[in-house]
């Protein structure tokens, strides 16, 4: 459940689908070592490298490691013997990457990591993609700074798992956001754990504790998840989520757009699940070119409302595995 | 015939002394932990007790504690039978995961809801059946056997949802999992019928003490001529179909199923509130009722935790706290001190 949390987030899935369009990898063989299915967000993201692979003509050799290093060191291990292009990991733990990764060095083949970093040497591999979980935190903070502007405003946070990196980042992002803005006060934060079920527990006990909720401005949650739970349990309360209680979340998975296109909720920052392109992009550049790309490639953290077609969003995302 | 009695009255208590039967039992230490937390809860936060009347049922923070409760106090009233036979069922969080799952696709495929309801109790029962059969007719260990289960059932649940959580707008399973019934939320008062049904029927009938029997002495209860094996299928079946409940209600709540989280870990709150509820896990005596109140102990801590704005490292900690202070008072050696206190006192 943790796991897809410490993703990162980035740019419009659209403008990058669409910018990315010269086919320059057409014919290579590209090795894509997935930690496996264990969140929408993770199978969304297969299905855009799927995607962005086809359209770049690119031989995706796709292999699912079912959450076990084992089994993505093997799948590393076969593709150095196939004699791949260029390999992308999707490291499922940090450690424990050197060995494999200097096989893969001596064997002149690229390696980028996607959406997670990982404790090795950084000649071991050529960049890595993902998104900045701080940053993340900070936008939605910002928002609701805008949003909110001098009035005063009590903020309940809903936290991700206790000690998971997107939880710290998120909230330290958040707290980021809000500094230097005396009428917002971060009044209540627990744990909903990134799910539905706890995201909506918790907020009742919020809504419970400040009075009916009549002295809660604005929700933050560490995921849409949490915030679709927290949108139900501030309904059964007989408040108006998105105009009595402002909603703001991070990851935009197609329901929270369901709910913004309903009036519930009020902002989410993207999470992209599209790190394969940047990543293309990257070893076309080097690959070609031999143009040696940043150490460190960061997504956008792409805030998106009610007024970014939120009926559309949902229609176009929800097909991708969410 | 009259009715067993085993778990009712220690054996050491002096005859004659029963004189106020409600008392005695209010006195318990189950009873005692539950107030205990509820004042505290009351400490924390002044409003705790209060209940309103809201869009047409009741509202406060004593009914979330009823509501949250319930899915574990559905588990319990299926896992204490269990335990009574001394197994257990590590797979019922897995099964809530299944039963939702199977609910949420079909009414989404287009379904109607009374079937999908009907289709994931029937899948929860044979979930329950899958492990009474591995527990009698191949041997296996309770533990290892529902472990099965519990590993590969979040897979299935995950398989019938495609990975994703699948959402749903179904009027029936929405009532299973936030209505109301006369002001109180279903799912209260489907684990209030749930127990009532399932001590009658353990308690006015023979199955209790079959039950125990098998779960005292398996062997010498088959060669007493009960059907042991029978009645460990029945058992666990029973174990399933609560978890179906229970996960029919988490469906319900959130409006989608959630195949990653349905239910994670709530086999071991099942097992804590039948433990607390006073249930020896080597089996034998039980008590429905009171796992029900292990279930509303457990829940009470974690509403008080809520809304007391601890910070959420805490959690874990003050949870783990309160869980050791109510096991040591009910341990055998807190029982005699107490008893001794109580026989003192009540000479005097």
């Amino acid at each position: 459940m943790a796991l897809y949390k410490q993703l990162a987030l980035g740019a419009g899935l659209a403008a990058l689908l669409s910018t990315a369009a010269h086919a320059d990898l057409s014919g290579k063989v590209i090795g894509f070592s997935q930690i496996g299915s264990e969140s929408g967000w993770r199978a969304a993201e297969t299905s855009v490298t799927k995607a962005e692979a086809e359209k770049r003509g690119v031989d995706l050799k796709f292999a699912d490691a079912q959450q076990k290093q084992e089994n993505q060191i093997k799948a590393i291990r076969g593709f150095i013997a196939q004699g791949v292009d260029a390999i992308l990991v999707a490291p499922v733990v940090s450690t424990g990457w050197d060995e494999v990764l200097t096989e893969a060095k001596e064997a002149s083949i690229p390696v980028v990591l996607l959406d997670r970093g990982i404790d090795a040497s950084q000649d071991l591999y050529l960049t890595s993609v993902a998104s900045d979980q701080v940053k993340e935190g900070r936008v939605a903070g910002e928002w609701l700074v805008k949003t909110v502007g001098d009035k005063p405003c009590n903020v309940v946070e809903l936290q991700g798992t206790v000690g998971s990196s997107p939880a710290i980042n998120r909230k330290q992002g958040f707290e980021e956001g809000i500094a230097g803005h005396a009428n917002i006060t971060l009044t209540r934060s627990q744990t909903g754990d990134f799910t539905r079920a706890k995201g909506k527990e918790v907020m009742e006990g919020f809504l419970k504790a400040e009075g009916g909720g009549k002295s809660i401005c604005a929700v933050y949650a560490h995921n849409d998840d949490m915030a679709v739970g927290a949108i139900q349990a501030i309904k059964d309360a007989g408040l108006k989520p998105g105009s009595d209680i402002l909603v703001v979340s991070i990851d935009a998975v197609p329901d929270i757009f369901a709910a913004m296109a309903a009036g519930e909720a009020n902002a989410t920052v993207e999470l992209t699940p599209n790190m394969a392109g940047p990543a293309f992009d990257a070893l076309d550049a080097f690959l070609n070119g031999g143009t040696v790309p940043e150490k460190f490639i960061i997504t956008e953290s792409k805030l998106y409302t009610p007024a970014d077609n939120p009926q559309g969003e949902y229609e176009a995302r929800k097909g991708l595995g969410y | 015939m009259t009715r067993p009695t085993v778990e009712l009255r220690p054996a050491h208590e002096p005859p004659g002394h029963r004189h106020r039967p409600w008392a005695e039992a209010l006195l318990r230490p189950q009873f005692l932990a539950l107030a205990a937390v509820l004042l505290v809860n009351w400490l924390l936060f002044p409003g705790f007790f209060t209940i309103t009347w809201q869009d047409g049922r009741l509202f406060g923070s004593l009914i979330d504690v009823l509501n949250r409760g319930a899915p574990v106090a559905i588990l319990a009233i299926g896992m204490t039978a269990v335990i009574a036979t001394k197994g257990v069922d590590l797979s019922v969080g897995a099964v809530m995961a299944i039963a939702g799952a199977v609910a949420a696709s079909m009414v989404v495929a287009g379904w109607p809801a009374g079937l999908a309801v009907l289709a994931a109790l029937a899948v929860g029962l044979v979930c329950g059946l899958w492990n009474g059969v591995l527990v009698t007719v191949l041997q296996i260990q309770p533990i290892i056997a529902t472990l099965v289960l519990m590993v590969a059932g979040r897979g299935l649940a995950q398989l019938v949802t495609e990975g994703s959580i699948v959402t749903f707008s179904d009027p029936l399973l929405i009532f299973i999992g936030t209505g109301s019934v006369l002001g109180l939320p279903t799912p209260v008062v489907i684990a209030l019928s749930l127990m009532l049904c399932a001590t009658l029927l353990v308690r006015r009938t023979a199955l209790g003490l079959l039950i125990e029997a098998v779960g005292v002495n398996r062997s010498a209860a088959r060669f007493a001529g009960i059907r042991a094996s029978a009645l460990l299928l029945l058992v666990y079946a029973f174990a399933g179909l609560c978890a179906a409940i229970a996960g029919l209600i988490v469906t319900g709540d959130i409006r989608g199923a959630d195949a990653n989280n349905a239910g994670l870990w709530l086999e071991l709150d099942a097992i804590l509130a039948v433990v607390i509820g006073g249930t020896s896990l080597l089996g034998g005596r039980f008590s429905i009722p009171m796992s029900v109140v292990g279930a509303m102990i457990i829940q009470a801590m974690n509403t008080g935790i809520l809304i007391s704005g601890f910070s959420p490292e805490f959690n874990l900690v003050v949870k783990s706290g309160v869980i050791i202070v109510i096991l040591v008072l009910q341990s055998p050696m807190a029982a005699s001190i107490l008893q001794k206190r109580r026989i003192k006192g009540g000479r005097a």
